[in-house]
């Protein structure tokens, strides 16, 4: 049967892989060979789903947005990944990722974090397990995202500047994989999205797949049927994306949209639509779309949301793009951020702006009037209200 | 025979230097290369730069950075040593990430290498299995000898397998580290150099990381067929500048 998910060595389609160096292949094989073992163990299984329903509040709700609904013409409904404690789906992952690293037995979490989001759902299950952190983060964003540094602190973590390149995500990120090449026996490298090699873009799915696991049955409540016409999500590296495509991967009746961020326009030059603007490459560890020069120097993105601001997407989305299975739309900052108030003022929901992306599709593009589109709202915007001071002049 | 294997033969340790190609300056490539020769360097590593070298340490980013920024890239490269062979003898190898080479096209890059006089290829990115199944042919049709890295933490199974897919030597890399990190050795580097000599394995085995001065190329080489010196030469490079060369190389042996 033909399907959109990882094969045994971690390819979908042509991408993914694990492209590292030799001094990363023990690390990685060590989990490549015990990740799902460890994943379909009951008292793994036992452990994590009982921290997702008590600590991290899951179900979250599927809810019929009325008067969105109303304005589009069409069914939407929201899946509230914005409630879950810490105020995005990123946590899914992390309460997954530290219980595999306990199974493995490390006592030391590294991270990288671009905005900050991931970072302080590392820090929250490094306190809850009482296991040390250290989250890298480029210069330049501990600036700009100051309160989620200040979180990570409080946590106990410590925050170390990724000082190197652009000093933003993909250079936190290299300063991870640096770190783990140091430190390669204790330490467990909790990756924040599908990226990365082989087995993290599966794994990392596979933690967030609850999120789709959940809109079937919710939505065979609420709908009489487990399948939506569409899910929509936005994608950066495309964790909660994949999380929310996951169950309905191999399903053709629904269909998959995935919103990136055009930043100030396509071919502004300041952009981080890696479908629109990326070649196939390597980006840390995995082959996959990346924006990058035609001399192959991984480029700059740029997006007002700094979480969806990575020259690279998951293997499972550039696979999805190239193979005509997912819908790739790019929004740029104006309109996420014009959706994203309207999403205020219409449910009284103020979304991460990552999440306003995803949401900025219904003036770009046509619903029935009977389809059922589910929209993940992957994050609460928080965070972001210094952005949308600014923006709006509040 | 390519000439590293020719190398190899020789009756002595072998010092190999890496330095990153467009730095300190775009044109200093072709120099730095004649200048290590004359000082009897016997194996040249020209560094590829790279935007992400994720198993780089500090003073190499920083080189990498900097002749990205002098306006390096992979054509430029093989223009500077279209004519290397009128006036080099040494094995020459490029050393760089998977990345560039995949965007210049795999068989193009190496076809390049060749009518140049490139001997080998390290692209620690670019793993076994993946080589073996889409690129070996490739390699081979343009001669060139593609070397793998291993670590204290590489089981001996898979060292055994990189051996047998290695023809000329393997990179050992002596402790757990990016480039540049660490300095010197301990009894954990002695027990692993030791460990992998008893394995008597086909290919010879050349130590990096953690290899500055006469001291620890000394103790690098006791068990092994070599050293490799990369960041103590850029550092070097970047403090003395490409006529001082010869003063780093006698400092070394």
């Amino acid at each position: 049967m033909k399907t959109y998910h990882a094969d045994e060595r971690g390819y979908y389609g042509e991408f993914g892989g694990a492209f590292i160096p030799e001094m990363l292949y023990p690390n990685c094989e060590e989990l490549r060979q015990n990740y799902l073992r460890i994943m379909e163990e009951p008292s793994f299984q036992k452990e994590f789903h009982q921290l997702l329903k008590d600590y991290v509040g899951r179900p979250t709700p599927l809810y019929f947005a009325k008067r969105l609904s109303e304005k589009y013409n069409t069914k939407i409904y929201l899946k509230r990944e914005d409630l879950c404690h810490t105020g995005a789906h990123k946590v899914n992952n992390t309460i997954g990722q530290i219980l595999m690293a306990k199974k493995l037995g490390k006592n030391r979490i590294i991270a990288e974090t671009g905005a900050g989001q991931h970072g302080v759902a590392t820090a929250t299950v490094c306190a809850l397990m009482g296991i040390e952190c250290v989250v890298y983060m480029g210069e330049i964003d501990i600036a700009r995202q100051a309160p989620n540094v200040a979180r990570m602190k409080m946590l106990g973590t410590e925050v170390r500047p990724a000082l190197s390149g652009s000093r933003t995500l993909k250079d936190a990120t290299n300063e991870a994989i640096r770190d783990w090449i140091n430190n390669p026996v204790d330490t467990h490298y909790i990756i924040g999205s599908v990226v990365g090699p082989h087995p993290y873009p599966d794994m990392v799915a596979r933690f967030q797949s609850v999120i789709s696991e959940e809109i079937k049955w919710q939505l065979k409540e609420k709908e009489g049927r487990e399948n939506p016409d569409y899910v929509v999500a936005c994608v950066g590296g495309g964790s909660n994306a994949a999380g929310a495509y996951y169950h309905y991967l191999d399903v053709p009746d629904v269909g998959i949209i995935a919103v990136e961020a055009a930043g100030k326009g396509i071919n502004s030059g300041e952009s981080a639509a890696t479908s629109a603007l990326g070649k196939v490459g390597i980006i840390h560890g995995s082959k996959t779309l990346l924006m990058q020069t035609d001399d192959g120097q991984i480029t700059e993105p740029y997006s007002i949301s700094a979480g969806l601001d990575y020259p690279g997407v998951g293997p499972m989305h550039a696979h999805l793009f190239k193979s005509g299975r997912g819908e790739f739309i790019s929004i740029t900052d104006d309109k996420a951020m014009t959706a994203g108030l309207a999403l205020c003022q219409l449910e009284g929901i103020i979304p991460a702006i990552e999440t306003s992306h995803a949401f900025a599709i219904f003036e770009e593009r046509q619903f029935e009037k009977d389809d059922v589109v589910v929209v993940n709202l992957s994050g609460r915007g928080d965070k972001d209200l210094r952005n949308y001071i600014d923006y709006f002049r509040l | 025979m390519n000439r590293i294997n020719k190398k190899l033969q020789e009756d002595k340790k072998m010092l190999s230097i890496y330095f990153t190609a467009g730095y300190p300056k775009l044109n200093d490539t072709v120099p730095i290369i004649e200048e290590l020769e004359k000082n009897g360097v016997d194996l040249i590593e020209i560094g590829l730069p790279f935007s992400d070298p994720l198993a780089d340490g500090p003073t190499i980013q920083q080189s990498s950075t900097a002749a990205l920024k002098n306006g390096m890239h992979t054509e430029l490269l093989f223009q500077q040593l279209k004519g290397i062979r009128k006036t080099v003898s040494v094995p020459l190898i490029i050393m760089g990430y998977f990345n560039p080479v995949l965007q210049y096209g795999v068989e193009a890059f190496c076809k390049k290498c060749q009518e140049i006089g490139i001997d080998g290829l390290i692209l620690p990115d670019l793993p076994l299995d993946v080589y073996q199944e889409e690129y070996k042919s490739i390699f081979e049709k343009y001669g060139l000898i593609n070397v793998f890295l291993i670590t204290p933490q590489t089981s001996e199974a898979r060292i055994k397998a990189i051996d047998d897919a290695s023809e000329g030597f393997i990179y050992m890399v002596s402790s757990a580290s990016t480039t540049g990190a660490k300095e010197g050795f301990g009894p954990e580097q002695k027990a692993y150099f030791e460990r992998i000599t008893e394995m008597k394995l086909k290919n010879p085995q050349i130590v990096g990381f953690g290899i500055s001065n006469s001291d620890t190329f000394q103790q690098a080489t006791q068990k092994t067929k070599g050293a490799i010196i990369g960041s103590a030469f850029i550092k070097h490079l970047s403090q003395k500048g490409v006529s001082k060369i010869g003063q780093f190389v006698k400092g070394i042996r």
